[in-house]
């Protein structure tokens, strides 16, 4: 009979008996997809709240696509449960002194800004498509069906003179603007959840919530790149095809492509470097101060875990991805290597958290060493290993494939 | 009056009072049961007694039901080996739930680790277990409440309400807690809460042939175990993390981790 963790973990040295990997690859997707969660929203509201109108394409893309993570968010934690039905007792009974029952308010909170903000992007389309339908003489099942979606979805709201618009427009420069701090505090919180663990020495920083908020930034910018430059080269099919599509011919699609892509990492490159600095400054001040923790932390750093951290983390999801997109006239091919790269780097990032913060023992005598299940043959190895993840994974583009029928991310007019 | 029947009578004046004043009101099983400024559980282990047998490991698991097969466990011993290189060794195969029946040092993966009788310098064990602490981290993570500190002192886990999240697993600075294999919830001892209330002593304690283990009531100076604590130099495991220990130990060395 197993206990948790004991199946993927494998203990070197002097390890006490109850220690296993507890938190295993869900809890690596949890900071993971929150991140994405929380950057795509910042990159959003560049254009919003400051006006960066070379990211408009982009902005509404990562407004919509933020909101296809938001649910995903939650479910590692939820497959990471070993209740995973008692999970609603965190918002039954919440205890303020547990960084973990924090999640549910702030989420929540997060969750209403993403989607009242959505709602005021998209108010004119709801009512515009509402009233086209209606218009129709004769309606099939099917656009019935798409009237009453769309009419309950303008909640009422019929008004679209340019002042109504004006006043739609004001209140999604405010809810992104009151978002970012929030997208900001999902995530610092996320990191604080690891960072105050006072039992575990390579969690223990206050530098946790930064280091996670900058990253997120970085992951979510870089998966609106990838995203954004993969909708577009099917869009360029499609206008191959049929000769235009959304009413753009092959050669401006490409065009509207280079730019936001070009302007888009930019901005990926400026936060490369803040998140860097900071995690590299973390291992520098840990090495200066040299507590006594750190002799075991070293060994975890530099011995156990050098290859994940120090060549596919900062080497190839940081180094190669930061000269990729320095290298003059940045192409769109390039840009999403880079950005793949900068996807796994970030992902690394959490594996090495999460993973390198349990590889040593509490006694800093021994080692613990995770072995991820590939082959679900229960429940336990699905939902904590290579299939649970790529659940999560995938989850988030089928919402955004549905979403994208009532958001439509690539609208020809302007919808606000 | 005996322990047993005093509470027995609190918990009826406490229900018989609240009837009348509010009939609504819930009774906390808390006051009812362990309301009682007289009372700190304390417990008290003594290296010097202890020969590494184990038997308050299996004791301990049939106890409290954990299956004996099972690598994590409530209560553990370690064993301690010096060498005259100034290595400390140490290691609790199964977490001596069987003893030490090798002499050679168990390292997991890295291999067994034989040492020769004259190189040795010092050996004792150190049985361990949840500190029921002061200032529990387990108690402050836990976010649905799960996990609480009694009156009395003693930290227990709701087995009912558990999400089974691992926070608490994880806030402990002393790795006694893990997932019970068939209730799916987090697991450690609770100092045996079920027996002391009845006025036994824990199953570990009562287990152990050489008194190494014993429990006492810290607010009790005629305590017998309270006595010792007061008296003599004891100590506690990690008292840097700030969680105050309740888990006093004779003749704690500093390579105890
Ligand atoms: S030893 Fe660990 S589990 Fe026990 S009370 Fe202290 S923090 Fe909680
Ligand atoms: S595993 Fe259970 S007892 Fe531990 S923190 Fe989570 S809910 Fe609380």
């Amino acid at each position: 009979m197993y206990v948790h963790g004991e199946i993927w973990t494998a203990k070197e040295m002097f390890v006490l008996p109850n220690e296993f990997i507890y938190w295993s690859i869900q809890i690596v997707m949890y900071p993971f997809m929150t991140g994405l969660v929380a950057g795509a929203f910042v990159l959003s509201s560049l254009y919003h709240v400051f006006g960066f109108t070379k990211l408009k394409d982009i902005a509404r893309f990562s407004l919509v696509f933020s909101f296809a993570l938001l649910p995903v968010a939650m479910m590692p934690l939820m497959l990471h449960l070993s209740q995973p039905l008692r999970g609603i007792n965190v918002l039954m009974t919440p205890h303020f002194t547990s960084a973990i029952s924090a999640f549910g308010i702030v989420f929540l909170t997060y969750a209403c800004i993403v989607a009242s903000e959505l709602w005021f992007v998209y108010r004119k389309h709801f009512v515009d498509t509402a009233q086209a339908l209606k218009a129709k003489s004769t309606r099939t099942t099917g656009e019935n069906l798409r009237l009453k979606l769309f009419s309950v979805l303008t909640l009422g709201a019929w008004d679209v003179s340019p002042k109504a618009l004006e006043k739609d427009h004001k209140a999604v420069t405010v809810l992104a603007a009151i978002g970012i701090p929030v997208a900001c505090f999902l995530h610092g919180y996320a990191g604080f959840i690891f960072g105050s663990v006072k039992a575990n020495a390579l969690w223990m920083t206050p530098l946790m919530p930064v280091i996670f908020i900058c990253s997120a930034v970085v992951s979510g910018i870089a998966l609106c790149i990838l995203c954004y430059i993969a909708t577009m080269e099917i869009r360029k099919f499609l206008a191959r095809r049929k000769g235009t599509a959304g009413g753009l011919s092959v050669e401006q699609l490409k065009g509207v492509e280079a730019y936001e892509v070009r302007t888009s990492a930019r901005y990926l490159l400026i936060f490369m470097i803040l998140a860097v600095t900071l995690e590299l400054l973390d291992i520098i001040f840990r090495g200066y101060t040299a507590v006594k923790s750190w002799e075991i932390l070293r060994s975890v750093i530099y011995e156990i875990d050098f290859f994940h951290i120090f060549i596919l983390q900062f080497g190839l999801g940081n180094l190669v991805p930061f000269i990729l997109l320095l290298i003059p006239r940045l192409t769109v091919r390039r840009a999403a290597i880079a950005s793949a790269l900068v996807l796994f780097g970030v992902f690394m990032m959490r594996w090495n958290v999460v993973i390198g913060g349990q590889a040593f023992s509490l006694t800093f005598a021994g080692f613990m060493h995770y072995h991820l299940p590939i082959i679900p043959t229960t429940w336990e190895t699905f939902r904590e290993g290579l299939a649970g993840a790529l659940l999560v994974i995938t989850t988030p583009f089928v919402l955004f494939y549905f979403l994208n029928k009532i958001f439509p991310v690539f609208l020809e007019e302007e919808a606000h | 009056m005996k322990r047993r029947d005093f509470l027995k009578g609190t918990a009826i004046a406490v229900a018989g009072a609240s009837v009348p004043l509010a009939a609504l009101d819930w009774i906390d099983a808390r006051e009812a049961f362990a309301a009682r400024d007289d009372l700190r559980w304390i417990f008290l282990v003594d290296t010097h007694k202890c020969v590494g047998c184990g038997f308050c490991v299996k004791a301990c698991k049939y106890e409290n039901n954990i299956p004996q097969e099972t690598n994590a466990t409530r209560t553990w011993v370690e064993r301690y080996v010096m060498t005259r290189d100034g290595q400390v060794h140490a290691d609790s195969p199964r977490g001596a739930n069987e003893g030490f029946i090798s002499r050679a040092i168990d390292r997991g993966t890295a291999g067994p680790l034989e040492i020769a009788d004259e190189d040795i310098t010092q050996a004792f064990f150190v049985p361990k277990l949840c500190n029921q602490c002061d200032l529990p981290s387990c108690v402050q993570v836990c976010p649905v409440g799960a996990t609480y500190k009694t009156p009395d002192g003693v930290v227990l886990v709701d087995r009912t309400w558990c999400i089974g999240c691992g926070y608490c697993v994880m806030g402990c600075p002393y790795g006694v807690r893990f997932f019970h294999p068939i209730e799916h919830v987090a697991e450690k001892c609770n100092f045996c809460y079920h027996r002391i209330h009845r006025g036994e002593s824990t199953a570990c304690a009562t287990a152990c042939p050489f008194g190494a283990r014993k429990i006492g009531n810290l607010r009790d100076p005629d305590d017998p175990v309270t006595k010792v604590v007061m008296t003599q130099r004891v100590g506690v495991l990690k008292d840097a993390f700030g969680t105050k220990p309740q888990v006093y130990y004779l003749g704690l060395n500093m390579e105890v981790r």
